[in-house]
């Protein structure tokens, strides 16, 4: 018998699941699944993710396109707006009369 | 990425501090992040092993798929199964995501290496099978993956409150099975306390060792991948189940069950222990059936898988 190990399954691509589940709501990530191609990825999403009725769309990429900022930089990265107060409403001192703001 | 064998002592010290000090304060470690080669090594062996029991756990189930006493029997023990294949999935997919393969985890399986849970190493023998393992396995799966889903590793911790939403309805179905052959005939309240007696002290196994018989507990715990000790859970399930099989108006084989109202809790009978380590280490009635009915599966799905490819590549080729 041929070597399993050797055949196609190991070059199945990941592809990571996205589902909105209702009108107005965003995509969420909800897992990964290894699929040839991406229709059999929205299949296999449906049957995987979807069994109750959790989702009215599904978005499907394959990992390696997915680009990820790096954990280890957060801090450098994320500084600029560490220290940008006046982005926040509560910044600002205004009356308590004024309403509507 | 750092990794340690790449950095200083006092390096490695630092960033374990970091790491310690996040889950000390449940902020969860997600995929890209730091973390011990020893947590993630563990994380892949538990995350995996727990994925494998899902898939074979399908095994005694889909048994009793084809001589369901009625059709909606049929329809919501497939259900179940389906579902097994599912949190088996998000399983996978969370291993996956600290550094292993599918391949990897699946060959593990195959050759013996890696371990799943000992309950599925025994036969259903009767259809009141069905509901003693949705009553007590997926009751005992349920008290241990409940807590799971605050565990430190984010994929893990989402996987298991996906599993816990779908899970309830799986103990619910098992029990209703046993509810209705215990209100029918005679034979058919033999058949539930035969199935009650088989499935009780497996059950009761899942949860483990006892602690102090059990070495990884400790650091599991400091990390946050185990939320209860062994034999906490163990006790929780067993003054549970020992409440709801009143309702069967069966009883659960052990005469030294009795409440101790000092400890406010049920004491229960010896745990027999060498059935437990000859069951996970291969002997138990079905081991060797479990297994070979896995690599048959793959084997029989390989033309499948190239099928697939073949026809993904041939549509990729008249596309462009």
């Amino acid at each position: 018998m041929k070597d399993q190990n050797t055949e196609s399954r190991s070059s199945w691509p990941l592809w990571e699941i996205f589902i909105r589940s209702k009108q107005g709501l965003d995509h969420k990530h909800v897992g990964s699944l290894h699929a040839v191609d991406a229709a059999m990825a929205i299949e296999n999403a449906r049957d995987v993710y979807t069994r109750r009725m959790e989702g009215i769309s599904i978005w499907v990429v394959e990992s390696k396109y997915v680009h990820a900022s790096n954990p280890d930089e957060a801090a450098s990265f994320y500084d600029p707006a560490n220290d940008k107060i006046y982005r926040h409403p509560t910044f600002y001192q205004l009356p308590d009369e004024l309403t509507h703001m | 990425m750092a990794n340690e064998s790449r950095m200083t002592l006092s390096e490695v010290e630092k960033v374990e501090e970091i790491f310690q000090d996040k889950v000390d304060q449940d902020i969860r470690i997600e995929p890209r992040d730091w973390m011990p080669d020893a947590y993630r090594k563990t994380l892949v062996r538990q995350i995996s092993q727990h994925a494998h029991s899902e898939i074979v756990g399908m095994l005694p189930e889909a048994n009793w798929i084809t001589r369901a006493p009625s059709l909606k029997r049929k329809a919501t023990l497939i259900a179940k199964v389906q579902d097994e294949a599912g949190h088996g999935l998000y399983l996978y997919s969370a291993a996956e995501t600290l550094g292993t393969s599918r391949d990897e985890m699946i060959a593990q399986l195959h050759n013996g290496k890696a371990k799943y849970s000992s309950i599925f190493n025994y036969p259903t023998l009767t259809w009141a099978d069905m509901g003693a393992i949705g009553w007590l396995v997926d009751g005992a799966a349920i008290m241990n993956q409940v807590p799971l889903c605050r565990a430190s590793y984010g994929p893990y911790a989402r996987a298991m409150v996906r599993i816990c939403k779908e899970e309830s309805f799986h103990q619910r179905q098992g029990f209703e099975i046993l509810l209705v052959l215990s209100r029918g005939s005679e034979a058919q309240r033999r058949m539930c306390q035969d199935a009650i007696d088989r499935w009780w002290w497996p059950s009761v196994m899942m949860f483990g060792p006892s602690d102090d018989a059990s070495p990884n507990s400790e650091q599991s715990m400091r990390w946050k991948i185990k939320r209860f000790s062994n034999d906490e859970l163990r006790q929780k399930f067993i003054d549970v189940s020992a409440e709801q099989v009143k309702l069967l108006g069966m009883r659960l084989p052990d005469t030294d069950l009795r409440w101790n109202e000092g400890r406010q809790h049920y004491d229960f009978g010896a745990i027999d222990w060498e059935e437990f380590r000859n069951v996970i280490n291969g002997n138990g009635p079905c081991n060797k059936e479990r297994l070979a009915a896995r690599v048959q599966a793959h084997a029989d799905g390989a033309w499948v898988r190239e099928a697939a490819m073949a026809h993904a590549q041939k549509m990729a080729e008249a596309g462009s």
